[in-house]
């Protein structure tokens, strides 16, 4: 009798979920195919008609139709060669909703516009949003999203023209976000490649942010935020992080950031953060600091910079751990004899010193910084004396007897070897 | 007056002076390449040698050389030859002879470790350095008929050139630090072949940090088609300048 029942109870399941299905039926998801020889020939039209869950594909061809707005919960798929073109005038893709996907569109002009923030593709109060693998060519802003929650811009290939830093917008750019994923994106000629302000919880991966005008990546008054494995190359600027807190970059490469203000790395009010095993080379100023505190930086590579490091005496509690200084003109630099930094066990390689006990650390502790790089933080205009033979003498005598160099700015276990980590 | 430039190399050749010279920049070229890992590390080492020890080089083994041969010199004055003949023939003959000891020494060994614009750059700048410094020692060497003089002229010009320069030049700097003096510091650089030649090898070396806020002038004038140009001038310049006066001097002098 218990076998009937359960066999009765387990058909009547089936039963009820074949009967629901039909009823889903209707509202289930269609495609819709617009676009060129195609019953549906504009894309304006096809949103019009398409319903939550529904998927749009746009054909080959170039649409010059204005601006569009997606609010229903859809999938735009664009066909190898799909082109929206918003002839310099206009705002190409306005999406506020959520669960929406975009994909495989080509975005070209999208227009100007000195009083709204015109985007190739804006984002507005959005859930749950996918912008993938897209082409953006020649916008003001390419992808301008705000006050959204768990959206994601993957895969997607950004080029601007660079004008002057008013008439350019950002790569991508996020305001009042959280939880968003930027993953595997191409940015250029832009103002900044990536930009957020008051985001949190979000995470920056595997892009490539280079030849921006302004920055590579900038971002103010985000929190809990991770960077990770990015490449930041030959911007007008370098990166900036400002008033945040929370922060991790790990495993980034902040590459020929060169000018008159250019860091690889600028930190400005940052405080509990982690930055670790990223790589500096070639930059201006591989990071420089200012009003930060307790940050962790190990790990790090910094090649062939200017000033590998330019720590401003409103620093405190920030930690160099076992990173690699090579080559660089300046190891560190700072503005004040107030030290309340720590460096320990990193390589230096114009470390001078010896190991006797054959620990791995020399025996006597390296002052990074030079008499001549307190000069040079001085008078600038001395910079023209650098490697000369009286600079040479000035250091060494300085090294002999410390009077101007801060004291207290010392490694007292330098690696004898570069970190391998 | 080949001729006689021939019979110099010669009589230098024979003091075995410039063989040791050769072979000492050599033995530490070679061995600043191989003991630095990093190649670029070795090219730093190496400017302080072009800077420092080849202008001191140039400087005595001239004056010495001079006034060791001031004998064949008034020989050859009573033969029938004009006084800038004889003058020019020696410095070819000390030139050439130092010069090509440079390029065997270190020359050699830069190519074939650092075949790069910094390593052409130490290059450019030793040979310049050479030339200019032999020129300078004429100059002392003919102005002062007594040698401990002469050479004590020459070793000052040297610490001069070398260090009291840029001293001047920081002391300059300081004083004047609220003023932009950017410009100024071009201006005073070019006035010492030493600086113009570092300043020349360390376009090509510290790009990063000379990219940087007073640093991005320097790169702009320097690092120009027209910086290279305006180098080179003032090296020639360099060259030729104290050479016409030791000529001039060569030739009213009453020997």
């Amino acid at each position: 009798m218990g076998f009937i029942l359960s066999f009765h109870s387990m058909n009547m399941r089936i039963l009820f979920l074949f009967i629901s299905l039909l009823f889903l039926q209707p509202v289930q998801a269609r495609t819709i195919v617009a676009g060129a020889g195609s019953s549906i020939p504009s894309l304006t039209k096809a949103l019009l008609l398409a319903e939550d869950g529904d998927t749009i594909i746009l054909k080959s061809g170039t649409y010059r139709e204005g601006n569009h707005v997606i609010r229903k919960a859809i999938t735009l798929l664009g066909e190898n060669g799909a082109i929206l073109d918003g002839e310099n005038k206009h705002e190409i893709l306005t999406i506020s909703g959520h669960d929406i996907k975009v994909k495989g569109i080509r975005f070209i002009n999208a227009g100007y516009s000195a009083l709204n923030d015109f985007a190739a593709i804006k984002l507005v109060d959005c859930a749950r949003v996918i912008i993938e693998n897209n082409t953006v060519i020649n916008a003001y802003f390419a992808i301008h999203i705000s006050n959204s929650n768990d959206c994601t811009v993957r895969g997607n290939s950004v080029s601007g023209t660079p004008r002057s830093e008013q008439l350019t917008g950002n790569g991508i750019h996020l305001w009042k976000c959280s939880g968003a994923m930027i993953d595997n994106n191409h940015i250029t000629g832009h103002r900044d490649g990536i930009y957020f302000e008051f985001v949190t919880g979000s995470t920056v991966q595997r892009n490539q942010s280079e030849r921006n005008i302004r920055y590579g990546l900038h971002f103010m008054f985000s929190h809990n935020d991770h960077y990770t494995n990015n490449t930041f190359h030959n911007n007008g600027a370098g990166v900036a992080v400002m008033y945040s807190h929370q922060v991790t970059m790990t495993g980034n490469t902040f590459d020929e950031n060169w000018g008159p203000s250019a860091y690889g790395l600028l930190l400005k009010e940052i405080s509990d953060s982690h930055i670790e095993k990223n790589i500096f080379l070639r930059n201006t100023a591989g990071i420089y600091m200012e009003g930060s505190s307790r940050i962790q930086i190990l790990h790090n590579n910094f090649t062939s910079n200017g000033w590998a490091v330019r720590v401003q005496a409103s620093c405190d509690g920030n930690e160099f751990r076992e990173n690699n200084f090579f080559g660089n003109s300046f190891d560190v630099a700072t503005n004040g004899t107030m030290v309340l930094n720590t460096f320990d066990r990193n390589y230096w390689d114009k470390y001078e010193g010896y190991d006797i006990n054959h620990d791995g650390t020399g025996d006597i502790p390296y002052h990074p910084i030079s008499m001549y790089s307190m000069i040079v933080e001085q008078t600038p205009s001395t910079l023209i004396l650098m490697r000369s033979f009286m600079v040479t003498l000035m250091d060494k005598a300085e090294k002999a007897i410390p009077s101007l160099t801060p004291e207290n700015l010392v490694d007292n276990k330098p690696c004898m070897k570069p970190n391998k980590k | 007056m080949l001729k006689l430039s021939r019979y110099v190399l010669y009589d230098i050749l024979r003091s075995k002076v410039i063989i040791a010279y050769a072979l000492f920049l050599g033995v530490i070229t070679f061995s600043l390449f191989s003991l630095e890992d990093n190649e670029s590390k070795a090219i730093l080492s190496l400017l302080n040698i072009v800077l420092i020890i080849i202008p001191l080089m140039s400087m005595i083994f001239t004056t010495i050389h001079y006034y060791n041969s001031y004998e064949f010199i008034e020989l050859l004055l009573a033969q029938p030859m004009g006084r800038g003949r004889i003058l020019l023939s020696e410095y070819g003959g000390v030139a050439i002879s130092l010069v090509t000891a440079f390029w065997t020494g270190a020359g050699i060994p830069v190519l074939l470790y650092a075949f790069n614009p910094t390593g052409m750059a130490l290059l450019f700048t030793g040979t310049c350095l050479t030339l200019i410094f032999t020129s300078l020692a004429f100059v002392t060497a003919v102005r002062a008929r007594d040698k401990a003089r002469g050479i004590g002229m020459a070793l000052l010009l040297w610490f001069y050139f070398a260090l009291i320069y840029d001293g001047l030049i920081l002391m300059i700097l300081f004083t004047f630090s609220d003023y932009p003096m950017e410009k100024a510091t071009l201006a005073l650089a070019a006035l010492n072949p030493i600086d113009l030649g570092r300043i020349f090898i360390m376009l090509k070396m510290d790009i990063s940090a000379l990219m940087g806020y007073t640093g991005a002038l320097y790169k702009q004038f320097f690092g120009s088609a027209q910086g290279i140009l305006f180098t080179t001038a003032i090296m020639l310049a360099w060259i030729i300048a104290p050479l016409l006066i030791a000529l001039r001097m060569f030739r009213k002098k009453d020997l």
